[in-house]
């Protein structure tokens, strides 16, 4: 007889499917998406398009990077599509991990200056602070889709905030746990933006909006910094931040274009975040003294502006006409806000000082 | 609808088809034929497994903000999004079944639908995050696994998905333990107090005992469940008792045995009554979750009413722009 | 043999679809016309396909419910592609989706069967023949 069938349960994408979909590249080249180089998913955009190019789109198998992953091992569930397509398998992945830093420290291979890891410090305190605050919004998001979301972005800048911390602490013998839970308020040297409060869903994605925009024009720059691990850390990042600030961008345009109520609440949400603007791009003496390491927080103005301002015109946004704050989290003044995410966040670990977890 | 009508008939023919894939033991699609009351039982114990899931992010979400290492907290964050991921799964699963996700929400929001009752009990201390992953995700693993191969295919797919993903949740919670158990005093006694604690709540996660549930016959005939609640409850508890002597903590049970006749490991008896009377809305925690679910859906109803309303206009810009098009090409 | 699934690949609320005639649709519903639960918020429902890595084909992966199709692209990479499981996605609407009508089991798929010589397995004589 003919061999028994392989089709039992395989999806034939494209077979059935009556039709591409319905996205229209017009909406994904919008000024948004076009403001944005290297978004990798706005080139998927289009799976037509995609699937009529063809032969183009393939490429060698980059099948190498075998899943060893003791998951895929230890269960007995095979890849369901045609041959080894399978949209279940999983693997770790490739990059750069806090654990890395830590151990090129430990050896030697990478030791920041006390001004580099001073500079690290505050990258790092933006990124923890800010994950600290989006954590908060796991289990509380208007839909399920938007939980994993915020959850992903959360999970980005805390790896981002380890990585920093990590080099940073290696500089003083400290751990990133030593820096992130036994450090005091004045200690910390994240900017004000950071733990403004998350709000309502507009005020979080204004919070998301600025910070994502802020962070990429600095990690995109701090890629190329004299220090192979500030810009190691900072092109693994330029990636990730990217994306958030594609996720904010998007919410902007759907809160500002959606209904009244978005709308009012949306430019309610900016101006309540734009006054911490201001101090995001402040120049001190350290930025001054790691010129060619640390990126001068004055030169990303003007590509903030920029970028920012061409989202809000397409969402019919004002730049909020509002006074800056006056700032001072790089020099450890915070606002009332910092002080209770600190208590928090420190609680546990300051209760049981020396421990292991 | 006149289609409806005819559906809603006796169809031979498609009891027919559907006892020859349960014979064969082969997959129910979501538009094949199927009894009503094998429809009804999968959107009900789809829906609990979803409302299980999202329900339970909540004591575990509850201490992400305090998690007491940046590893910890990163890895707890990621569980507690994949939680949020496995009830997407799930509805999804059941909305192929013809109910919608807002229907599931509003019932459960109502309190007329039911989770698993251990997510009413509260997360007091870190060391539950242990015993959260190493029991009750670990029952939930058991508990899973045979559903892989439930004869309702989409029902059967997430859970291959879920699973895959599960496996970190349970070595997370037992090292969360480890740790602690070699840690100082306090954090011993910390993790013995949660095991305490999670461990027969964990163990009543597997359902009533054989003798006391009516449904479980049913479910295994139509192939959903694949092994009785004793029986999977019986081999979670060998696990168990192997494990726990790895972390150097022992299970609140001195009854816990295996029993060489049988071939079968034994445990305590259970407080079935707490059992009822939590699932029936009265354990420590059901007002507080169900709650917090309500505040975060009503929260998030102008954001998805927003998200709709933009997506409504751009839809019509896009087909009056269209026809713009076609307006010029005509004059051309 | 067992007949295989006649809605490959489809496991979605609007297996359905708009074309398919008397798709049993359940009792609880019995307004989806469609065969799609009603979305009071209307966040449509989305087949998500990813390609696992470069060469392969997409595969349903599962669904997600978006605004509309740039959102259920990124929300399909959220969820879908947590753990690498892909290098490109497809989101599809799932009412787009038109599907086989599971009712003609018997006639839609009887072609094929019993047509042995479509396959190298038939030509038996010239088994061992060196690359052929
Ligand atoms: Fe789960
Ligand atoms: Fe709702
Ligand atoms: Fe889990």
């Amino acid at each position: 007889m003919i061999p028994s069938d392989s089709q039992t349960s395989q999806a034939r994408p494209g077979a059935l499917v009556a039709g591409a979909p319905a996205s229209d590249s017009k909406v994904s080249t919008s000024s948004t998406s076009a403001a944005l180089p290297s978004s990798s998913l706005a080139s998927q955009a289009r799976p037509g398009a995609r699937a009529a190019v063809g032969p183009a789109a393939v490429g060698p198998s980059s099948d190498s990077k075998v899943s060893t992953s003791s998951i895929s091992a230890a269960l007995p569930f095979g890849a369901t599509g045609d041959g080894s397509a399978s949209a279940t398998r999983i693997t770790p992945g490739n990059a750069l991990r806090p654990e890395d830093i830590a151990l090129a420290a430990r050896t030697g291979a990478a030791k920041p200056g006390n001004d580099v890891a001073e500079y690290a410090l505050r990258l790092g305190d933006d990124a923890l602070v800010l994950a600290q605050r989006l954590g908060h919004w796991i289990s509380r998001g208007p839909e399920l889709e938007e939980d994993v979301a915020l959850g992903n972005i959360a999970l980005d800048q805390l790896g981002h905030a380890r990585s920093f911390l990590t080099y940073a602490g290696s500089a003083w013998g400290k751990t990133e746990d030593d820096l992130a839970y036994f450090r005091r308020e004045p200690e910390f040297r994240s900017a004000h933006l950071f733990e403004q409060p998350n709000g309502d869903f507009a005020a979080t994605i204004a919070r998301q909006f600025i910070a994502s925009h802020y962070q990429y024009e600095l990690y995109r720059r701090l890629a190329q910094s004299a220090d192979a691990t500030l810009a190691a850390i900072a092109a693994k990042a330029v990636k990730e931040v990217d994306y958030h600030r594609d996720h904010s961008s998007q919410w902007v345009l759907r809160l500002a274009g959606g209904t009244e109520e978005s709308r009012r609440r949306m430019s309610a949400a900016l101006d309540l975040v734009w006054p911490y603007v201001g101090e995001l791009f402040d120049d001190d003496a350290l930025t001054a003294r790691l010129d060619g390491t640390a990126v001068a927080p004055s030169s990303l103005r003007a590509d903030f502006d920029d970028l920012t301002g061409a989202v809000l015109a397409e969402a019919e946004l004002a730049v909020p006409d509002v006074p800056r704050a006056p700032g001072g989290g790089r020099a450890g003044r915070h606002s009332e806000h910092l002080g209770y995410l600190l208590a928090e966040m420190q609680v546990l670990a300051r209760e049981h000082p020396g421990a292991g977890w | 609808m006149a289609q409806d009508l005819q559906s809603a008939g006796p169809d031979e023919a498609g009891q027919a088809y559907f006892d020859r894939i349960m014979a064969e033991d082969s997959r129910i699609e979501p538009r094949d034929w199927m009894p009503e009351a094998y429809r009804r039982t999968l959107v009900r114990q789809i829906s609990q497994h979803a409302h299980s899931e999202i329900i339970g992010m909540q004591p575990e979400a509850n201490w992400i903000t305090r998690a007491p290492s940046l590893k910890r907290k990163a890895i707890l964050m990621a569980k507690v999004q994949d939680e949020a991921g496995h009830g997407l799964y799930l509805y999804s699963a059941a909305e192929t079944l013809g109910t919608s996700r807002d229907e599931m929400m509003d019932a459960l929001i109502a309190g007329k639908a039911r989770y698993s009752s251990i997510f009413n009990y509260p997360a007091v201390t870190w060391a539950d995050m242990g015993a959260i992953g190493w029991l009750v995700d670990g029952a939930a693993i058991c508990n899973q696994v045979p559903l892989c191969r439930a004869s309702y295919g989409p029902y059967g797919r997430a859970m291959v998905r879920v699973c895959k993903e599960e496996s970190f949740h349970q070595r997370q919670g037992f090292e969360i333990l480890l740790e602690l158990a070699h840690g100082t005093e306090a954090q011993k006694e910390m993790a013995q107090d949660a095991v305490n604690r999670w461990y027969a709540p964990a163990l009543m996660m597997f359902g009533p005992p054989d003798d006391d549930s009516p449904n479980s016959k049913q479910s295994m005939a139509w192939n959903i469940k694949r092994f009785s609640n004793d029986e999977l409850r019986s081999r979670f508890v060998g696990m168990m008792a192997e494990q726990v002597k790895v972390l150097g903590l022992s299970l609140p049970d001195p009854e816990v045995r295996f029993n060489e006749d049988t071939g079968k490991w034994e445990h305590g008896p259970l407080d079935w009554e707490e059992f009822k009377e939590v699932l029936a809305g009265r354990g420590p925690c059901n007002a507080q979750r169900l709650e917090r679910r309500r505040e975060a859906h009503e929260n998030g109803a102008w954001v998805r009413e927003a998200a709709a309303a933009y997506a409504a206009k751009q839809a019509a810009k896009r087909a009056s722009t269209a026809a713009d098009d076609l307006d010029v090409r005509k004059v051309a | 043999m067992v007949e295989k699934s006649m809605t490959p690949g489809r496991d979605t609320a609007a297996a359905g679809g708009t074309t398919a005639p008397a798709a049993p649709v359940p009792e609880s519903a019995p307004e989806h016309t469609s065969g799609l639960p009603p979305q009071r918020h209307g966040w449509p429902l989305w087949e998500v396909f990813v390609r696992s890595s470069r060469g392969l084909s997409h595969v349903h992966a599962g669904s997600l419910h978006a605004p509309d199709a740039e959102m259920a692209l990124r929300n399909a990479r959220d969820l879908y592609t947590r753990r690498n499981e892909g290098v490109s996605i497809w989101v599809v609407p799932a009412e787009a989706i038109a599907a086989s009508d599971p009712d003609s089991k018997g006639s839609f798929f009887e072609s094929p069967q019993g047509k042995d010589y479509r396959h190298a397995t038939y030509y038996t004589k010239s088994e061992g023949v060196k690359h052929l």
